[in-house]
């Protein structure tokens, strides 16, 4: 077995990574755009995260993907596929140009996430499934002793499936320090506002009530996101990271807009957004330099 | 919790139970859960996860002689088989067990996409199955279970008929690398089997040959069969009785046999009527071209009787004399 080192991701500086992000969210993007189907406004909203995650956090790699000791990803929120489809082309997990064949007859590019894609761990898509999912993963990887961690990215509208309180029950009565369950609190749900449509606030002690450490942050701030993803608990429990994000972050138009949930760009709209995200990289580079 | 049970068995039957030396054995879930102890006493990657289901399962010597080796998740199945995906997915011989009632109904999205469509070599065990708990009533009934799974893809479906079969179904599952659905009930059953039988997922077992009629049964049915087979024996008639263990990948060669080499078939199962055995044989033969005297006895399409597993079974004819009967009108 490689050594946790190698599976570690290569260093890089917060606005490196913050680059890095508008770079992922115009990829995203341009997977939707060529397949003509995608979701838009969530892919969006959880690159920042995706991209800590994969860039900073997770003991994972390509080379080192079937190692029992790697540290685990679930993306409950099945959905936002095309987010995780691009941060995984970029880290090395598969070329970029498979992309061209998302949704395609006969791809393997499935709308949803499947185990046949390189880097990912499980089929998701139907939503609660996740937390469960990881809650046995994190109790295999507390017998296995490698101190491998396992994270799962919900999404705030999928928290009214009941399973999900099942597993965050579960999780904090068998202690799962190894645990980390992420919201992408981008307050929005495919029919609107998740308050109007089955009101979950307030989430923080909610999860405090099930007993977890709460860490809520700016799901936008690279380097929040890295200390609250990194960070294990002070206590043996599961953490939850509540990730304050917009919905379709990065494209003026998107923002905070319902109807961008699985909205894809007219060829005029898909130009304007293009071009938003390359003049933020080109202001970020000018900060840099 | 229910009322005593009545003879599952009609004086006439437990004659015959005599007449062919058959001998008591333990319930199949009370097999499987010694059986698998002794599994995971050599494999410690063997879990199992209850839905505090540990004492319906018999598995409480299993938590105290493993306790690493048992996960409890609460009364909570959609959780348990999600976890028990999980396991599964990180190298863990995981078993989620529950009654087949909740666990089949409740938690199908979660067999359907974190077990089979994932592909991880889970084992979900459905416990106390069929019509089990009796008069408990509808919500504990699992009549469903075959019907549900058998369309989705990628399980192999097993509903044991005595301790041997269970045994065997245990073992192949431990080994097994994709998704194994297992039934057990919680009557004891009776030993069905030659010492020298053999258990393999998807062969059906022949428990009696003949080539009047055949019994084509699943699970604690197939006794009934072989009852009914020993009875029909004494007016002349000679009629064969597989076991068909393994509801999917069913054994279709020894079905066609049985329906070129009999004048009729009577599928047995303790499931309705819809989905289950009967109807995949039934499929299997009219799209094969054999088209044999062909009827399915199970739980009817009603509102279920009330009444223990044994008064059920007579009541829907699935005992020795309603077997009996049936076969010998359609032999005329
Ligand atoms: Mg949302």
């Amino acid at each position: 077995m490689a050594s946790q080192n190698d599976m570690s991701p290569p260093a890089r500086s917060d606005s490196q990574l913050a680059l890095k992000s508008i770079h992922l969210r115009k990829r995203t993007l341009e997977a939707i755009f060529e397949a003509g189907a995608g979701h838009t406004g969530g892919g969006l909203s959880c690159i920042d995260i995706l991209n800590v995650l994969y860039n900073r956090v997770l003991k994972v790699s390509p080379e080192n993907f079937d190692s029992p000791g790697r540290d685990h990803y679930v993306q409950s929120k099945g959905h936002s596929v095309e987010a995780l489809y691009a941060v995984l082309a970029d880290r090395g997990f598969f070329p970029v140009a498979d992309l061209k064949s998302l949704c395609h007859y006969q791809s393997h590019y499935v709308g949803h996430p499947t185990r046949k894609i390189h880097g990912i761990e499980m089929n998701t898509g139907a939503l609660g499934h996740g937390l469960p999912i990881c809650v046995g993963m994190a109790l295999a990887a507390r017998m296995d002793g490698f101190g491998a961690r396992v994270f799962t990215l919900l999404g705030d509208g999928e928290l009214a499936e009941g399973s999900n309180w099942e597993a965050a029950m579960a999780a904090s009565h068998h202690k799962l320090d190894n645990l980390v369950a992420i919201i992408d609190h981008n307050t929005l749900q495919i029919s609107g506002h998740t308050r109007d449509v089955c009101s979950n606030e307030p989430l923080d002690e909610k999860w405090r009530a099930f007993g977890w450490e709460v860490r809520v942050v700016d799901g936008h701030d690279i380097g929040a996101l890295s200390t609250a993803l990194t960070q294990r608990p002070t206590r043996p429990v599961p953490v939850c990271v509540i990730a304050n994000t917009i919905k379709g972050k990065g494209v003026s138009f998107m923002e905070n807009v319902a109807q961008w949930h699985h909205g894809v760009p007219s060829p005029e709209e898909y130009q304007r957004a293009q071009n938003e995200l390359s003049a933020a990289e080109t202001r970020v580079r000018e900060v840099m330099a | 919790m229910s009322a005593p049970a009545p003879a599952m068995f009609s004086p006439a039957a437990r004659e015959m139970i005599q007449q062919l030396g058959l001998t008591r054995g333990r319930a199949n879930q009370e097999e499987f859960a010694v059986f698998l102890e002794s599994l995971a006493r050599e494999n410690p990657n063997i879990i199992v996860v209850t839905s505090d289901s540990r004492g319906s399962g018999k598995l409480g010597p299993f938590a105290k002689s493993l306790p690493r080796q048992l996960i409890e998740v609460g009364i909570a199945e959609q959780n348990l088989v999600g976890i028990t995906a999980g396991l599964a997915a990180c190298g863990k011989k995981s078993f989620g067990v529950s009654p087949a009632c909740f666990l089949t109904a409740r938690s199908l999205e979660q067999i359907k996409n974190d077990i089979c469509y994932s592909n991880v070599p889970a084992v979900v065990v459905g416990i106390s199955a069929g019509v089990s708990y009796g008069a408990l009533g509808t919500t504990h009934h699992s009549l469903h279970d075959f019907a549900a799974l058998r369309a989705i893809h990628n399980i192999t479906l097993v509903a044991p008929a005595d301790n041997f079969e269970t045994r065997g179904a245990v073992l192949a599952a431990a080994k097994a690398g994709t998704p194994t659905y297992l039934r057990f009930g919680k009557a004891a059953m009776l030993d069905l089997h030659a010492p020298n039988a053999c258990f393999e997922p998807g062969r059906a077992i022949s428990v009696r040959s003949g080539s009047d009629l055949a019994f084509i049964a699943s699970g604690e049915t197939v006794v009934h069969c072989l009852l009914a087979a020993g009875f029909l024996e004494t007016k002349g008639l000679h009629c064969r009785v597989l076991s068909m263990h393994t509801v999917r990948p069913l054994d279709e060669a020894a079905l066609h046999q049985a329906a070129r080499e009999c004048r009729a078939i009577i599928c047995v199962e303790e499931h309705s009527i819809h989905g289950g055995l009967g109807e995949a044989c039934a499929a299997s033969l009219l799209q094969s071209g054999l088209h044999p005297a062909f009827r399915i006895v199970g739980i009817p399409d009603e509102d279920t009787v009330t009444g223990s597993q044994a008064d059920i079974f007579r009541h829907y004819g699935l005992s020795m004399e309603g077997l009996s009967d049936l076969a010998l009108k359609m032999l005329g």
